[in-house]
């Protein structure tokens, strides 16, 4: 078994092999592009579907901060989704808190969950890896399916949106889309950073060739784990803020198949590219969508898709678009 | 009524008994893994959805075919085993040499794909399968009520283990396996046909997981669903075992079943999360799994 990245042996992305000065600029158009978009769509198309492929953007962007840059493949994701939802849901409607202190309720719990997850599941690597989070996650699906809290199989419905600040009435969708684009955006450049900074030039080095890091001085595990907090911390953003929008929390996103959808996500857009998770997103939120009318066709769509991309489109579509065009992105 | 540590016999005894049923499922799917995971090097993802697929096709030949459980405890596996050895001829085959990750999507896939078939085609609720007449009733043993078709499934689960470990560890085909686990390269130089060694141990290993399908569809409702959750819980036994050993993973197998049986007498909440809770607990203490080999 290797510690490899999952790409590692297919040389599936370009890795961050381009300079800083070289990544700004290749980066610089498809950013603007990113937001000039964000901030033109709510004008064109329904904001609350926009929200949620924001939401989902954001979880599949903190998961390819792990399984991308660090070769971590978490099935457990979903815990730290729908866990931060729980929470926050709860502190917004049960305790009353505003707006932003209830996603920071959410995200909160999500990073203390990641580092109970994390400081466990690093024990082992590779499948072992994969197979401890999916059934950590499944445990704490139990645990809400059981707890008085989360309201079982009704989930926490009703949610109160708040205030902004105490200030800002959340009630309006356009208003809330804007807060949203802003938290993704936040997520999204925080991720760019942690990935560019001499941390990600550590974490991608632990994904090449773990004993090279370790006998370099590099103290592997204390980077995986801390990776791992970061990953779970913004999975929870994400979840926290699509629990508020939606006004409920529920079971689904604490489910496997939530887990699943993410890596298929990821998977999709490319591993270990910067637009890729986002790209992903959109697709696999608008296939679902589409297809929402057709029952129990979407896992099988969602099977098709995992099997089509992992034996001929291992590199996804950013990242065939970065091969095409010879720049990162 | 006779209790033990204020618990009636009877409940004991019948939660005792469920739990080496669901051990012997667990048992019987887990070594299916071990071997695969042995010589592909990658974790079947879809081997709950085949336990599935093995029950629904023995349903599927009852109602349509008028084929009864006896043939179909061996029609079924068959059919699944060798669609099994399709499956990695086409599509597992292309991933060798790749990070075993993606061997863990693709089956992951895959599960969700027969899955979702099964669910357009059978809906949620499932469907009764009746237990084959030869082995209704049951008997009672003084302290409890053992119905025949529990035992057999336990003594057939307990059977087919060892057969397994007889197989792998005395046979000269066991040898082969082996061998290739440690250095699939050097076995192929002394002209063992290794790739057709692997297409084999998969499609033995999944026609494994359908006979469990098969023999749980008349306890449990046979149910697209059945495989789903399962399969998570059969993961767990298995970091819990270390993929070492097939006497590791038969003996974790029904201990956990037995486990999680118990704890569904005396603290009824935690009956679902005992295993995992297990898992973390031997995550601390032997990372490597308490029969694994530290990697």
């Amino acid at each position: 078994m290797t510690a490899h990245g999952v790409e590692a042996k297919t040389s599936a992305a370009p890795r961050g092999m381009a300079s800083p000065d070289e990544l700004r600029s290749s980066l610089r158009i498809p950013i603007i592009i990113l937001i000039v978009l964000g901030l033109g769509a709510p004008f064109f198309v329904y904001p609350v579907f926009l929200m949620k492929m924001l939401c989902f953007a954001l979880f599949a962007c903190a998961f390819n901060l792990l399984l991308g840059y660090v070769g971590l493949l978490s099935f457990g994701h979903a815990l730290f989704l729908g866990g931060a939802g729980y929470l926050a849901a709860h502190a917004a409607k049960v305790w009353g808190l505003p707006f932003e202190l209830a996603v920071l309720t959410g995200t909160a719990t999500a990073a203390v969950l990641g580092l109970a997850v994390g400081w466990l599941a690093i024990r082992r690597q590779g499948i072992y890896f994969a197979m401890i989070t999916l059934a950590l996650a499944q445990m704490f699906y139990f645990f809400c399916l059981r707890a008085p809290f989360t309201g079982g199989e009704d989930g926490i419905q009703g949610v109160p949106r708040g205030k902004l600040l105490g200030v800002l009435s959340l009630e309006g969708n356009l208003r809330m889309y804007f807060v949203v684009l802003a938290i993704f955006l936040f997520g999204f450049f925080f991720i760019l950073r942690v990935v560019n900074s001499p941390f990600g030039q550590v974490l991608k080095a632990v994904r090449e060739n773990e004993p090279r890091a370790v006998s370099l001085g590099y103290k592997a595990d204390h980077y995986k784990l801390i990776a791992f907090v970061l990953s779970a911390a913004l999975s929870g953003l994400a979840g926290a803020t699509k629990a508020i929008v939606f006004q409920l929390a529920s079971l689904t996103d604490v489910y496997w198949t939530t887990s699943g959808e993410v890596i298929l996500m990821v998977l999709l857009g490319g591993l270990g590219t910067i637009f890729g998770p986002v790209v992903g997103a959109v697709v696999i939120v608008c296939v679902e969508s589409f297809l929402a009318g057709l029952g129990g066709w979407v896992t099988v769509v969602q099977g098709g898709l995992f099997v089509v991309c992992v034996l001929a489109f291992r590199r996804g579509i950013v990242g065939e678009l970065s091969r095409v065009l010879h720049r990162p992105l | 009524m006779t209790t033990i540590f204020g618990v009636p016999i009877q409940a004991l005894f019948g939660q005792l008994l469920v739990g080496l049923i669901n051990g012997s499922f667990y048992a019987l799917l887990s070594l299916g893994l071990a071997i695969i995971f042995g010589l592909l090097g990658i974790i079947n993802f879809c081997h709950g959805a085949l336990y599935m697929l093995g029950a629904l096709l023995a349903w599927l030949m009852l109602e349509h075919l008028g084929i009864g459980y006896w043939p179909a405890l061996i029609l079924s596996p068959l059919v699944v085993g060798l669609f099994g050895m399709l499956i990695e001829r086409t599509m597992l085959k292309r991933l060798r040499g790749l990070d075993p990750l993606y061997g863990l999507l693709l089956t992951f896939g895959l599960a969700l794909l027969f899955q979702g078939v099964a669910l357009n085609y059978f809906g949620v609720s499932g469907e009764p399968y009746d237990i084959p007449p030869q082995l209704s009733g049951g008997r009672n043993l003084g302290f409890m009520f053992l119905p025949n078709y529990r035992a057999w499934v336990i003594l057939v689960s307990v059977l087919f283990c060892g057969l397994t470990w007889f197989v792998t560890e005395r046979t000269r085909f066991g040898a082969y396996l082996r061998a290739s686990t440690e250095n699939p390269l050097l076995v192929q130089a002394f002209g063992i046909n290794v790739p057709r060694l692997i297409t084999l141990t998969y499609g033995l290993g999944v026609a494994l997981a359908a006979f469990a399908g098969v023999m749980a569809a008349p306890i449990y409702r046979v149910s697209p669903l059945m495989g789903g959750d399962l399969i998570i819980v059969v993961f767990a036994v298995v970091v819990i075992g270390g993929m070492g050993s097939i006497l590791g993973s038969i003996v974790t197998g029904f201990g956990l079943g037995v486990i999680e049986g118990l704890t569904k007498v005396f603290y009824p909440e935690a009956s679902n999360t005992v295993v995992f809770v297990i898992m973390a607990i031997v995550l601390l203490v032997k990372p490597a799994g308490l029969f694994g080999r530290a990697t």
